[in-house]
């Protein structure tokens, strides 16, 4: 049922239609938002001449909560910026941030791909931490703990190769802080 | 010039540099309450029209002069965007600004407001910063909580609010109509222009979009004025009359293959060599620099012979580079495989290309995947062709696309295959002894994504 979907989504160029289908596949569920969600988003409506300003902050609500933006949540989110889901599911899908389906490990580490980082070792680090987690870049180990992941320059370059994980920057990486950090994920 | 003393980053080691109380030992917010009192919007937009400040975040267009394009008497709002989304690779002096003295950015922003009668801003910040965000944020709650910001500050007839505004990982939100779509909450697609964000921008109303540490010179100019301002740096190039003078002091990034990577203040026109020298401890290791980029990788490459480059607004052009950019200089040591810094360069681009016009998507995913197949030892000679085609027909300039970064990706791949072919050649020569005169198409390799 869910890879049907998938393909009409895909193949949908209407956005009411990709609107109706969302709310088909939502329809009859629980709410995935709570009140608390709710009334912060509509907290930031003040900021904005314009409802559909607070999607990303919106979306970046519920991902910060949920590790993700489930479908659910994109039409909820639409409801409330009187917008059709279709017009939220396309600025989210725009920013490869936003796991969507399937929430990201507790912690997710970026880990520095760019150029200063890069001319420091980072693909050593990279593939060490994988190593480490027993997975690829773009997983999620097993147990939930740790997601890895790519990331461009993440402005930190005075202190490459560098890695943020969750908000913590972890600069001046080399195995051993990265021996550390894997066993401080517990 | 090594004598020269930090402006901008004057505070930025002492403790507690964030909060208002120590902002304000220093004279903090004098500037903002003389101007409220005794200057007008016009008068101040000339002071700044009169510094030659021109802006930090890439382009250097002149500050004064972008201001003045807005519409005159518009019955509002007017909006202004701080450009706080910085992801060049090699830049970090807005996040060094933006935590360690957020109070001389705010006023660097509220001083600007002023000028172009902006009674919203928003500070755009790219999501990798979370201590900005929290500096920030703190910074503006003392704002208000002081009267600095607010409605009729200071009994001015002036009203300011200043909101942040988290941006979602992507490079192109950093471009200014890209910031402007995804602060309208739609994916980050630039615009064509124009018409001109000064003229219609974020909501459909008239925008300045403007860098962070252009906003601390701002702020600094209004301290010390425009004299000062141009005491430092590189006056105009008599010989070129569109060369609009590279006054003040700039933030250089220095990071790779130096001892002592970071964030350096010095006047504008520093050559990278002095730079590399006086500030970054030299070469690491005792090495010899082989090569170096002189302002993000957008900016493309200088060759060890190039060395002695000023680093002002029209020095990196001399050298067939595309320009000062975000002035981060990222320097790469006798051991570097400039095929790996291309194939570094075009998959960051790759990435990054929002996908909107078809030279830069397609082009930058076939550059990245040439580059893929050459590291990997599948390379023909006939593919540095096929790259230097993209990077003479991707961009602005050549005028297949909307925004710049397509020419920020062309830049590298027409720099180091013109400056550093030989290598190239010998590279794709051993790698691929069998196959490297061939011409016919060929598949490309897998490539690894993620994020
Ligand atoms: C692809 C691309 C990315 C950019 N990224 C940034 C950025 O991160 N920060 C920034 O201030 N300007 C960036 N710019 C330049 C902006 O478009 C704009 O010129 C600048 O913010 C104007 O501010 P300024 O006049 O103070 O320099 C980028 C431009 C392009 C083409
Ligand atoms: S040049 Fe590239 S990044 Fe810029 S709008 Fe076109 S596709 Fe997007
Ligand atoms: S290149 Fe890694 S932080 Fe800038």
């Amino acid at each position: 049922m869910c890879f049907g979907f998938f393909v009409v989504f895909r193949q949908c160029q209407s956005p009411e239609l990709v609107g109706f289908l969302l709310l088909f596949v939502v329809n009859g569920m629980d709410r995935v938002l709570t009140d608390e969600m709710v009334s912060e988003i509509k907290a930031l409506f003040a900021r904005y001449p314009t409802k559909q300003a607070v999607t990303l902050p919106a979306l970046h609500l519920v991902h910060r909560e949920l590790r993700q933006v489930p479908l659910e949540a994109v039409v909820e989110i639409a409801e409330l910026l009187e917008l059709a889901p279709a017009q939220v599911q396309d600025t989210l899908t725009f920013y490869g941030f936003f796991h969507q389906g399937k929430p990201h490990g507790q912690t997710r580490a970026w880990v520095c791909r760019s150029i200063s980082c890069h001319l420091r070792g980072a693909d050593n680090l990279l593939e060490h931490l994988c190593d480490r987690a027993g997975i690829q870049p773009g997983q999620t180990t097993e147990d939930g703990k740790l997601t890895v992941e790519f990331a461009e320059c993440l402005g930190a370059c005075d202190f490459a190769p560098c890695m943020l994980a969750g908000e913590k920057l972890h600069p001046c990486l080399t195995k051993e802080s990265i021996e550390d950090f894997v066993e401080s994920l517990g | 010039m090594t004598e020269f003393n930090p402006v901008l980053l004057a505070h930025v080691e002492e403790p507690e540099s964030h909060t208002l109380k120590v902002y304000q030992s220093h004279g903090g917010y004098a500037s903002w309450q003389r101007v409220l009192r005794d200057e007008t919007p016009g008068g101040f937009t000339e002071i700044v029209k009169q510094s030659g400040l021109r802006g930090r975040g890439g382009a250097g267009f002149p500050t004064g002069l972008k201001w003045t394009f807005l519409p005159q008497d518009h019955p509002g709002p007017i909006y202004f965007c701080l450009n706080a989304d910085e992801s060049e690779p090699g830049t970090f002096n807005n996040r060094i600004l933006m935590e360690q003295d957020p109070h001389q950015v705010l006023e660097g922003l509220m001083l600007s407001c002023y000028a172009t009668r902006a009674s919203t801003a928003y500070i755009y910040l790219r999501y990798e910063y979370p201590g900005c965000w929290d500096h920030l944020q703190l910074a503006i709650d003392e704002c208000y909580a002081a009267g600095l910001l607010g409605t009729n500050i200071q009994d001015s007839g002036f009203t300011l609010d200043v909101y942040l505004h988290r941006g979602a990982a992507a490079y192109i939100c950093g471009e200014e109509t890209g910031l402007i779509e995804s602060l309208e909450g739609k994916r980050a697609w630039p615009r064509i222009k124009p018409p001109f964000p000064a003229v219609e921008g974020v909501f459909g109303k008239p925008t300045v979009v403007n860098n962070v540490e252009t906003a601390a010179c701002v702020k600094q100019i209004a301290d010390r004025g425009v004299e000062w301002f141009q005491s430092i740096g590189a006056a105009p190039d008599p010989d070129n009359p569109r060369d609009a003078g590279s006054y003040g002091p700039k933030l250089y990034c220095l990071s790779g293959h130096v001892e002592r990577p970071g964030c350096y203040e010095a006047p504008l026109g520093i050559t990278v060599n002095e730079l590399i020298e006086q500030y970054g401890g030299g070469v690491w290791k005792g090495r010899r620099a082989k090569a170096v980029i002189p302002g993000g990788i957008s900016m493309g490459l200088l060759s060890s012979e190039e060395l002695d480059c000023p680093l002002d607004f029209s020095g990196p052009g001399k050298f067939g580079c595309l320009g000062l950019g975000t002035a981060a200089v990222v320097v790469m040591d006798e051991t570097v495989s400039i095929v790996d810094f291309l194939h570094n360069s075009c998959q960051f681009f790759a990435h990054e290309s929002c996908g909107q016009c078809t030279p830069c998507r397609e082009g930058t995913s076939w550059a990245f995947k040439m580059l893929e197949r050459i590291r990997r030892g599948r390379g023909r000679l006939h593919d540095l062709d096929l790259l230097l085609e993209i990077g003479d027909n991707i961009g602005i300039m050549p005028g297949t696309t909307i925004c710049g970064l397509a020419d920020g990706a062309a830049w590298p791949i027409k720099n180091a295959i013109r400056k550093f072919r030989d290598e190239f050649e010998d590279h794709i020569k051993r790698t691929n002894p069998e196959g490297f005169q061939e011409t016919d198409p060929v598949f490309s390799l897998e490539v690894l994504e993620s994020h």
